[in-house]
């Protein structure tokens, strides 16, 4: 099973604060969480609950002046078979990292590419830096990786620049962008939030056979819970800065664990499903009220304003992770009955 | 169906760019029903957004005709236009971008009444108030300003700026879809308490087919500015007969870890409208596509009672896939 191979990213007390007009907040609260080879982990939850803050904090690309680790560490096994903590890297060592040991999918496929350049000189410029290779041959194989993305006519493609391709296309192209130094680890942050939903499923299947073909470790970032079922093992839900559930997606969405995952879930019209709803009267399960500001976190468990099940000992303090099953955690105190 | 409200008959769209001609829509026909909630999704550039801005004629369509009530509304000059205007209103997808940072929220839901002269300030503010009760804000909203709102909330806001004129027909271009899933359950139940209890009559425009599916009591399908279906949704999702709508249904992600994913992914991109494909306009990507798909423009046909569809090819319906 997935959980017997090696683990490619762990982080332990991920920590990251801003500081702001008023002070400092911390976006990412204490994160645990690990990706083994062939595995993809996702990271799921509504804006501002620190998926991007965690995903940004692992490549080290928080601008210093704003953002910036706190605490934990964010061990990732090399390709050279070493493991580094890269919490404690210089930049010029990240500089040789990104691109190589990881790769990155962002939403919008223009933040990683540059209007001016062509898009072949873009996916072998990675190829010459971190592989040494020429310029032919680097070419060569940026041909090769368009291809294996599945941009036809590769060839007259890579001579075109990133205003002649389409949202899918561009997203096709730095995903070979991201892969053309075979990565270990691939992060992929809300890569199909801005495409339609065929090409979103285009893309999905794409990501799904590269990484079983190269076995890569992917943390893949999404606040949709049907794209979670569709492409990840195992899922991390975050509220509010902390991993509020955790586990392999079916267990996790077959028996949710935690009032917010639950919530979540009855939160979303199911297709196929709305129709005996709206015949049978019933309405969606929408969570009340509404996420709270980081200036103002309450002292105990972070959703209890919103949560139908909170007690008294729920505001006394932040709940632990409890073990549901081996490989199944909750952050509730009343996970037993929920 | 009731008698329809709106009817909408061969709309067209074009917009004319450095010499060229691109055509946004193209022999638009549909009904709505009193009290009746129709859908209208598509891929992005499908045409929704322009279909529901031609109909309320916040932009002038090109060709076609849109009748409300019984009235021509492409024929009514602009004071006519402005009188029936309140009688239909729109919210909009952004509800961050469409609510004025330097107005009191009382300034911007009275603003519409004050413009059609309707009773005096005092008055105004009243159904301001009133409006806010409707979609569950406390009435004390009128002195504030739009960002101190979360985005649920100031969709809300959106939601009782188009109720303060109490119109009998809405256009809702993406109401929730800026929203996060938690908040857009909310809205999306506001939405449908407030449509029955009124009963007003909506077009829904979203690219979510499931909140389609929940709040719409028939559903259109578009793609590249042409309608490829139209069926009640009970039956559209249960028995789709459009080789596009089935794609489309096929596409969406279900959160259900025992769903089965055989899922059909359609081959290539959406075709640019300045270069549309000849004869029917899904037949690059269409996987049942036949070589006279190239030639004959498909025209949209009842194939069973409530039912139309513009493909060529009759020998698709029923559960063939
Ligand atoms: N003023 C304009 N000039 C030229 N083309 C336009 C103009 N307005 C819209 N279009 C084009 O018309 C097509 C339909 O646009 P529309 O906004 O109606 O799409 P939509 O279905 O609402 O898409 P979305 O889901 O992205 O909101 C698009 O190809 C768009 O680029
Ligand atoms: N540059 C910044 N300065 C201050 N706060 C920030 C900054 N970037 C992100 N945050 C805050 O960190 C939290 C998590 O943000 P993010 O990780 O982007 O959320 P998401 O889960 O939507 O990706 C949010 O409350 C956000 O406002
Ligand atoms: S700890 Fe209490 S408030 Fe928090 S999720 Fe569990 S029951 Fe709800
Ligand atoms: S007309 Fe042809 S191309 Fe168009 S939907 Fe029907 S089968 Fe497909
Ligand atoms: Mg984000
Ligand atoms: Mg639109």
């Amino acid at each position: 099973m997935q959980q017997a191979a090696e683990t490619i990213l762990d982080v332990k007390g991920l920590r990251t604060v801003f500081r702001v007009r008023a002070g400092e907040v911390t976006a990412v609260n204490g994160i645990d969480l690990s990706v083994a080879a062939g595995e993809t982990l996702a990271l799921v939850g509504e804006s501002g609950s620190g998926k991007s803050v965690t995903s940004l904090s692992v490549m080290r690309l928080l601008t210093r002046k704003i953002g910036a680790i706190a605490a934990g560490s964010v061990h990732l096994k090399r390709k050279d078979g070493k493991v580094r903590d890269l919490v404690s890297l210089s930049e010029q060592e990240m500089r040789s990292i990104r691109g190589d040991d990881i790769g990155m999918i962002f939403q919008e496929p223009m933040s990683s590419l540059n209007p001016v350049y062509t898009i072949g000189d873009q996916i072998s410029e990675p190829i010459r830096i971190h592989r040494g290779a020429d310029r032919k041959s680097a070419m060569d194989a940026a041909i090769s990786l368009l291809d294996q993305v599945g941009i036809p006519d590769a060839a007259r493609r890579v001579k075109q620049y990133p205003h002649e391709l389409s949202g899918g296309m561009r997203q096709r192209a730095t995903i070979a962008m991201a892969l053309a130094c075979d990565p270990t680890l691939l992060i992929a942050d809300e890569p199909t939030t801005a495409l339609d939903v065929t090409i979103q499923a285009q893309i999905l299947d794409l990501l799904q056979k590269l990484q079983r073909e190269r076995g890569m470790a992917m943390l893949f970032v999404t606040h949709n819970l049907g794209v979670v079922a569709e492409i990840a093992h195992r899922v991390a839900v975050m509220y509010a800065g902390r991993i509020v559930e955790t586990g392999p997606v079916v267990d996790v969405f077959r028996n949710p664990k935690h009032p917010y995952t639950m919530g979540l879930l009855a939160s979303m019209p199911k297709l196929g499903d709305a129709t005996r709803m709206k015949q049978a009267g019933e309405k969606l399960a929408a969570i009340p009220g509404m996420v709270p500001s980081l200036m103002n976190m309450p002292a105990g468990c972070a959703f209890e304003p919103r949560c139908k099940f909170a007690t008294e000992d729920c505001r006394k303090a932040v709940p632990p992770l409890f073990d549901v099953s081996p490989h199944h955690k909750s952050r509730c105190i009343h996970w037993q009955e929920v | 169906m009731s008698a329809p409200l709106l009817e909408v008959r061969d709309l067209a769209k074009q917009y004319t760019t450095r010499g060229s001609t691109l055509t946004i829509l193209q022999n638009i026909s549909f009904d709505i029903g009193k009290g009746e909630v129709v859908g209208l999704v598509g891929e992005s550039g499908s045409g929704k957004t322009t279909i529901g801005r031609s109909v309320l004629r916040l932009i002038e369509p090109s060709a076609g005709s849109v009748r409300f009530d019984g009235t021509e509304l492409t024929e009514l000059s602009a004071s006519q236009m402005r009188r029936a205007r309140p009688r239909m209103q729109y919210i909009f997808q952004d509800p961050f971008a469409s609510l004025s940072p330097r107005m009191t929220i009382g300034e911007i839901l009275t603003e519409g009444l004050k413009i059609q002269g309707t009773g005096n300030s005092k008055e105004r503010l009243d159904r301001a108030r009133k409006a806010l009760e409707q979609v569950d804000l406390p009435a004390d909203a009128v002195n504030r300003y739009a960002h101190e709102f979360s985005g649920g909330q100031r969709q809300r806001i959106g939601i009782a700026r188009a109720l303060t004129l109490q119109p009998e027909f809405i256009v809702a271009d993406e109401p929730v879809s800026a929203l996060d899933v938690s908040i857009q359950a909310q809205v999306i139940n506001l939405l449908r308490d407030l449509q029955q209890r009124l009963g007003l009559t909506m077009l829904f425009i979203s690219h979510d087919l499931a909140v389609v599916e929940y709040i719409c009591d028939r559903v259109i399908v578009l793609y590249l500015g042409r309608v490829m279906e139209i069926a009640p949704s009970a039956e559209l999702y249960a028995d789709p007969h459009h080789p596009y709508t089935r794609a489309l249904l096929s596409a969406i992600p279900s959160p259900d870890p025992d769903a089965h994913r055989n899922r059909q992914i359609l081959k290539g991109d959406i075709p640019s409208p300045a270069n549309p494909p000849s004869g029917c306009v899904f037949r690059t990507r269409c996987p049942k596509a036949i070589s006279r798909c190239a030639e004959v423009v498909p025209e949209l046909r009842e194939t069973a009672p409530g039912r139309f569809k513009a493909c060529i090819r009759d020998d698709l319906n029923g559960s063939v896939s």
